[in-house]
């Protein structure tokens, strides 16, 4: 309201030393609500304390060729930083037991390890490929890394209805810019905050993938997750579907389950 | 001796339907062959080879209790030392608060170098597997972890000593003369029985992880002594006591990840007492760019510089030398890498070429091509006796 009211005396001055600003107004509007949403979003999950899942990913060629992965993961929601997050591989069976560790953060780079069980061995690996497949997906590792709302700017395009639900529409620009993406288009529905989709473009501004969530559950009255999430190529006509299993949330897990000490013992 | 194997497949199967979550069982298949003549005419130009090696674990106890169990064994066409069996794994583990106690034969690696491992000591190499040094005996311990907000603390006590194994008359990679493993002396008089000790302590330190360790006991790595009896020379393994402080750091910034290992040793060298202090370093970095020319494809470069101190009959092979890698990763649905590697000796000028590649076949079955070329040696280097051992190996393994 505050901000609305300077707007509107400086709007005069503004115009005049700076024509093109003009459009500015409703720029600054924009971001401010596409902020406010994303906000709302984040504000949704929080408290959750922490979690844990099974997943299975099915990778499908341009040719429809199928390869399957089965993982496990463990989070631990960590207040005023990006999660915790151990994710273990159960299938292809050349990578059984290996294990991987990351401490998320809102800007800075994650920190990561990798357990290689053939040798025993925890390897603390570079976290600056964000935009690098994960496991040889479509999913990048900047998709499955922890959603935090300092990762991107935001300005609201329009509302969308579709599937009986009312949606927000917004945009969001990464702000590393190690990232893959020039920009994300993100479909919010009006009442629970949920992604519902989103479209990802390159950073030559071309749309590269679409991600689709499906089958919404609600945990503990509160936490909403999506049971299958597909990720289109359009680009390479290739696609991954993540179903996720057995979510169960505030296991109690502690800070002492994601160290290296425990990457070690994670099975 | 595919008979033997098939009976230690068909002894083990059946348990494997007991528990079938809890059992993974993989199989392999290796041909090596070799581009030269061999030095000695009992050796072979070509090789088979098949390994076995299953997995079981159980926990119960909420978790807190885990029994692991992890038998390997490989049959050899032509070396029958190279032929052998070990218990890879085989320990419980009972976890208290923020303690972990393990009973058992494990396997336990230390570092964070590439090209070298000086700090890992634990374990006995399996060296008739790989030269790479990285298949490791298991080895017996009572030990002990407690964390804190200080980092990892470990004690380990090992009770029985494990020999390093060695190619046997016919078989490739081996010095001319073979050695006899079966006489092996000691310098503790306890011999394998000689109780060695260990402590660790590991940490994470913002982008620092820091590990700092203190080892007792019989070195791993022999001095081979020739020795003639009825008119054959064989070479005698001799296992000294050791004492040894090691460090090992990595600094990882963006897509650098700086390394570094270094070690001070303490040997009571009854053979050549001047040279009981020594010391061994290896430090460098590993550099990666990802996403090449707008591919999945990533590179890394991997440089180590080694050295180390010790002269006279334990002078190491990578005493002056600089390694160099790459590795491409293709982040396809295979998992395709190649790695190359080159390291070369500054003073004496050999070098050792190595080349891997690996990838998935389907869900279940993984193929890897290694190539290994010494060159360059004269008489005096240290990779000599191996001149003309350059070979190709392709391993296929199947997982069920």
């Amino acid at each position: 309201m505050i901000n609305n009211k300077i707007y509107a005396l400086l709007l005069p001055l503004l115009v005049m030393l700076f024509p093109a600003t003009a459009f500015s107004i409703d720029d600054a509007a924009d971001e401010k609500k596409g902020l406010e949403i994303a906000i709302e979003a984040d504000l949704r999950d929080k408290g959750f304390a922490d979690s844990s899942a099974s997943l299975e990913m099915i990778l499908r060629n341009r040719h429809g060729e199928t390869s399957q992965r089965q993982l496990r993961n463990k989070t631990l929601e960590v207040a005023d930083d990006g999660d915790k997050v151990i994710i273990i591989f159960d299938t292809p069976r050349d990578v059984k037991g290996t294990a991987f560790l990351s401490f998320t953060h809102k800007l800075e780079a994650d920190d990561q390890w990798l357990y290689l069980p053939a040798l025993k061995r925890v390897k603390r690996i570079a976290s600056r490929n964000k935009a690098g497949p994960f496991m040889g997906s479509e999913f990048a590792y900047e998709d499955i890394s922890s959603q935090e709302v300092e990762k991107y700017t935001y300005r609201y395009i329009k509302d969308e209805t579709f599937d009986n639900r009312d949606h927000f529409v917004i945009e969001r620009d990464p702000v590393d810019p190690k990232s893959g993406y020039k920009r994300q288009r993100v479909w919010i529905d009006k009442t629970e905050y949920r992604f519902w989709k989103i479209d990802f473009y390159d950073r030559k501004d071309t749309l590269l993938k679409t991600l689709n969530y499906n089958d919404y559950n609600q945990y503990l009255k509160k936490f909403w997750r999506a049971n299958i999430m597909e990720m289109t190529n359009h680009q390479t006509g290739k696609s991954t579907r993540l179903t996720w299993q057995k979510f169960k949330f505030q296991n109690g897990f502690s800070e002492n389950e994601f160290t290296k000490n425990a990457l070690k013992k994670a099975r | 001796m595919l008979n033997r194997f098939l009976i230690i497949s068909l002894t083990i199967l059946p348990l494997s339907a007991l528990h079938a979550a809890e059992w993974s069982n993989q199989a392999s298949i290796e041909a090596r062959y070799f581009f030269d003549e061999a030095l000695n005419p009992q050796q072979h130009d070509s090789n088979l080879s098949v390994t076995f090696e299953s997995e079981f674990y159980h926990d119960w106890d909420d978790d807190q209790q885990r029994i692991v169990f992890t038998p390997f064994a490989r049959l050899d066409q032509h070396d029958s030392e190279r032929s052998h069996a070990d218990l890879r794994e085989f320990y419980w583990r009972r976890s208290f608060e923020n303690t972990d106690l393990y009973v058992g034969v494990r396997k336990i690696f230390w570092g964070v170098t590439e090209s070298l491992h000086l700090v890992d000591i634990i374990n006995q190499s399996d060296s008739i597997e790989n030269l790479d040094g990285e298949d490791k005996l298991g080895q017996p311990m009572v030990s002990l972890t407690h964390s804190n907000e200080l980092g990892d603390w470990s004690l380990y006590l090992l009770p029985w000593f494990r020999e390093r194994t060695f190619a046997g008359l016919e078989g490739r990679l081996r010095p001319p003369l073979v050695v006899d493993h079966d006489n092996a002396q000691y310098e503790s008089g306890d011999d394998e029985k000689h109780i060695d000790s260990a402590l660790r302590w590991s940490h994470v330190i913002d982008d620092w992880d820091i590990g700092l360790s203190w080892f007792h006991g019989t070195d791993r790595t022999p001095q081979l002594i020739p020795q003639t009896s009825n008119g054959t020379t064989t070479l005698l393994p001799f296992y000294a006591q050791l004492e040894q402080i090691g460090l090992d750091a990595q600094y990882t910034y963006e897509s650098w990840l700086w390394k570094l290992e270094t070690v001070s040793r303490r040997h009571d060298n009854r053979f050549s007492p001047a040279l009981n202090r020594s010391n061994a370093t290896v430090g460098g970095f590993e550099y990666t760019w990802y996403g090449l020319f707008d591919s999945a494809t990533d590179i890394g470069l991997v440089m180590e510089y080694q050295y180390d101190s010790r002269e006279g009959d334990r002078t190491a092979i990578a005493n002056n030398d600089i390694a160099i890698g790459s590795r491409l990763t293709f982040n396809d649905v295979q998992d395709t890498t190649l790695l190359a590697l080159v390291a070369s000796d500054f003073d004496q000028r050999e070098r050792f070429i190595s080349f891997e590649g690996s990838r998935r076949l389907g869900e279940l079955m993984s193929i890897s091509l290694e190539s290994r070329f010494f060159s360059n040696t004269s008489p005096q280097s240290s990779l000599h006796s191996l001149r003309d051992d350059d070979y190709f190996e392709a391993t296929l393994t199947r997982y069920f």
